[in-house]
């Protein structure tokens, strides 16, 4: 068994982009280091995950609220055919996001595991029991069965992303020390994360919203065109709400970020608000085109957004990106998997989503 | 128990006992979906392939059936696999945030596997209908590797715990420096990896041809169920000796890296040449009781002759001495005895097929590969409770003590209580479904083909 004897920091390393650029090609004092470049990367999981797991969560939203089984058969029938193929891809980006932060950041894993075991707990039990509903409703057949299945997985669609909002909303908030073993309730009880877990199921509810009238609009479903609109624009404008008074709580309990987003983060915020008043427009307007791209732009802007504004913190305000980071060479290897994953997963990726949108793909 | 912290131990305790047994409750329920994850497409395959090359209706239905069951079961076990990533930080918080950087990268390559598998896993599943034959046929291939590509790098991690190298730490105990090479091809991957990988072939293949064996001995004895047997049980009658000569290995590695693990397996008390090897039993410091007693055959297993020393349990110091000597011998010897009954079963259906062509006709082979499924899960769980409380009382072998990284949360009773629950409304749930398909299957017979483009004609009954 190696021990390797020397000591050197962990961290604060230039980055050198490695392949990609020489050594001698980063100029003195270049500020990315390797491990902004891994949390960037995180940020990068996170962002695809809010998007496609995020409208896999909504479309069970819409599902749960779609009415009886009469009422409720074909918006139902439309979120099932949109998600079957998908939705298991679409939540492999939960684990990505899992395995990069403790390969790259393990002490801000063990920290936020530690500490909000209880929100967590709750949202893995809503994966198995949304993931199980989900499978199982479209195996069975007997209408009471599915009935069952259908509410198993709807109700913790909406669960499980509020529990994820308010992990996230409690580290915004600075409630996970870097030591670990901070306070299991008070820690995500409180005005900022409970808010962001409502933000979550808002927006995810939104994407789905969009995404599902274009789906409708491509097999020229008129009815469910004009039924996800209404919706889209209903859950658009909650979410904007939700998003303004958490602005409000932010101000009142995350001072750190709340300051530089609204300055540093004042352009993606910028940003996100005219993606959210372009959708309204193309909406009111009755365009398809550009709706999707807008819609997840808005989404894409807030997170980066809180990235920027909690920067250059992974755990405001105890846990610095730099500090928390793995040794170089496990960098490294998350970056060389993060580009692999970008040259193997992405294209097989794009070829479902194609197939997919083709109607190639059904039972 | 020197080395151990100052907690308050019996709060301590109760946490490190229970979060142990959820953890081992919630790896032996995902392993056998893992498993179908790991082999079932290599069958499904198999069968398609068969079907489209010799234009064979049966084998064509089998492939299509197995490819929906496998949806349901890569379902199940995606979500049992995103908990035991929950887990890793939500019962070993200490582990993950110490040694996450130096062996959380093989799950990042697995997180690749999984992914892709994921993927080609959607394309062929719901490409039946609108893709051609052969082209439905290779967008399966993927699985098959990414399958083994993922059982690769789970359990690179898992042999990493068992034999740590290539990182190191400072005086506090953080590692500072990492080589992820060195992790993943670690001293004990090309042993625990193969076997794993070897397993989950023959769980899937005798647990396939075990339900086909089941619906033999109930009279549907038409082509359809003898092809469902007889595929995966050749697959699994082919690996199942490549399989004993693996764990054999496997077993003089043991013996030799992490010699407590092996003592406690072999129930070697004292140190020395001419160990006896003990076939079932108690262990008892003094001794095991009820055993098979066969003189100097361990020695000889170990190192091919009689005066092979092997290390016993009391050259161990006391607190690095794995618990439950008694459940590690047993669990070891039922393995290796599930193991070669496997094997002989393999040879029994060899030589008729060698001088017949034909399954052997009398019931008690039906009988045995009915029950062959089941006995293949238990040899895996007790494979995988000697390699895991074999290691104990260490989560990574010499480095770190399970009792240092386990949760100071509360509640992890109730936890477990409440997953028990869950994941038996889980399986039960997944056993129902897969049922309802299966009698659906057979009152709908030959309609649920009708409407596949590719599939040949039908003949009439």
């Amino acid at each position: 068994m190696s021990h390797m004897a020397q000591r050197r920091p962990r961290h604060e390393l230039p980055v050198r982009l490695l392949l990609i650029m020489p050594s001698k090609g980063a100029p003195e004092g270049w500020p990315v280091t390797r491990a902004d470049v891994a949390a960037a990367i995180l940020w990068t999981g996170a962002t695809l995950y809010a998007l496609f797991g995020g409208a896999d969560f909504g479309a069970g939203l819409w599902d749960l609220i779609a009415g009886d089984a009469e009422a409720g058969e074909r918006p139902r029938g439309l979120i099932q055919r949109s998600l079957t193929p998908v939705w298991e891809a679409n939540h492999v980006w939960l684990i990505f996001i899992l395995v990069v932060l403790w390969t790259a950041f393990p002490e801000a894993f063990g920290a936020i595991m530690s500490t909000l075991y209880v929100p967590l707990a709750l949202a893995a039990l809503g994966i198995v029991l949304r993931g199980a509903g989900f499978a199982f409703r479209k195996s069975v057949r007997r209408l009471s069965y599915r009935r069952a299945m259908g509410a198993v997985f709807a109700l913790s669609s909406v669960l499980t992303p509020f529990f994820m909002g308010t992990v996230v909303g409690a580290i915004a908030a600075g409630n996970v020390p870097a030591s670990g073993d901070g306070d299991a309730f008070t820690s995500w009880l409180q005005p900022l994360p409970l808010l962001s877990g409502a933000l979550f199921v808002a927006s995810g509810a939104y994407l789905a919203a969009i995404f599902l009238v274009v789906d409708a609009a491509r097999v020229e479903d008129k009815e469910m065109e004009g039924y996800f609109s209404s919706r889209a624009l209903v859950a658009g404008l909650v979410a904007g709400a939700i998003a303004l008074f958490g602005l409000i709580a932010l101000h009142s309990e995350a001072h750190y970020v709340y300051d530089r987003l609204i300055v540093e983060g004042l352009p993606l915020v910028i940003v996100s608000i005219l993606c959210g008043f372009g959708v309204l427009a193309l909406l009111l307007g009755r365009r398809r085109r550009g709706l999707r791209p807008l819609a997840a732009g808005a989404v894409i802007a807030v997170i980066w957004g809180w990235g920027v504004a909690q920067f250059p913190y992974l755990l405001p305000t105890s846990l610095k990106i730099g500090e928390a980071a793995a040794p170089g060479p496990t960098l490294d290897a998350v970056l060389i998997v993060f580009v692999v994953a970008a040259i193997l997963v992405l294209p097989a990726l794009g070829l479902l989503y194609w197939l997919s949108q083709r109607e190639l793909l059904g039972e | 128990m020197p080395g151990l912290d100052a907690l308050p131990l019996a709060a301590s305790e109760s946490n490190l006992l229970a979060a142990r047994e959820l953890m081992a409750f919630t790896l032996a329920f995902h392993i056998v979906l893992a498993c179908l994850g790991v082999a079932l497409p290599a069958m499904i395959l198999s069968a398609n392939w068969l079907g489209l090359k010799r234009d064979d209706a049966d084998a064509m239905r089998l492939a299509r059936r197995w490819s929906k069951a496998m949806g349901v079961t890569f379902a199940v076990g995606a979500v049992t696999g995103t908990v035991l990533s929950f887990e890793f930080g939500l019962l070993w918080p200490h582990f993950m945030a110490r040694f996450g950087d130096a062996f959380g990268i093989a799950f990042a390559i697995e997180g690749l596997f999984f992914f892709t598998e994921a993927i080609f896993l959607a394309i062929y599943i719901y490409g039946w209908k609108r893709l051609g034959g052969w082209a439905h046929w290779w967008s399966g291939v993927p699985m098959v590797i990414t399958g083994i590509g993922g059982a690769f790098s789970v359990v690179t991690a898992n042999s990493w715990m068992n034999q740590p190298q290539g990182f190191a730490l400072d005086a506090a105990g953080r590692v500072v420096e990492t080589e992820p090479l060195k992790v993943i091809f670690n001293p004990a991957w090309h042993y625990e990896v193969p076997h794993m990988i070897l397993a989950a072939y023959m769980v899937v293949g005798f647990l396939v041809a075990s339900i086909y064996a089941v619906g033999m001995l109930r009279g549907r004895r038409d082509r359809l169920h003898r092809l469902g047997l007889l595929i995966p049980l050749t697959i699994a009658c082919v690996v199942t000796p490549i399989q004993l000569f693996v764990g054999d290995t496997a077993a003089r590695e043991v013996a030799d890296h992490q010699p407590a693990k092996f003592a406690g397996m072999e129930c070697i008390q004292e140190s020395g040449e001419r160990q006896t090897e003990y076939i079932g039993g108690i262990c008892t410091s003094d001794g095991v009781k009820g055993s098979i007693p066969i003189p100097d055959l361990d020695s000889y297993l170990v190192g091919f002759s009689a005066d092979t020393e092997v290390t016993g349990l009391a050259d161990i110091p006391a607190d690095e001495r794995p618990p439950a000597n008694t459940l590690l011998h047993l669990a070891f010897d039922a393995m290796v005895g599930i193991g070669t009954a496997l094997l002989l079963l393999g040879i029994w259906f060899g030589f008729a097929w060698w001088r017949r062509r034909e399954i052997p006709r009398t019931p008690w082979f039906l009988r045995a590969v009915a029950v062959s499924g089941a006995g293949a899960i238990l040899a895996l769980w007790f494979g995988w409770i000697v390699t895991e409380v074999g290691r104990q009382p260490w989560i990574v072998q010499g480095y770190m003590r399970t009792s240092e990284a386990v949760t100071d949360a509360k509640g992890i009773w109730f936890a477990f209580a409440g997953v028990l629950v869950l994941y038996a409304a889980l399986g039960t749930g997944a056993i129902l479904v897969l049922r309802a398909m299966s009698r659906r299957w057979r009152s709908e017979g030959e309609a649920d083909e009708a409407d596949v483009p590719y599939g040949p004609a039908e003949a009439p009954a």
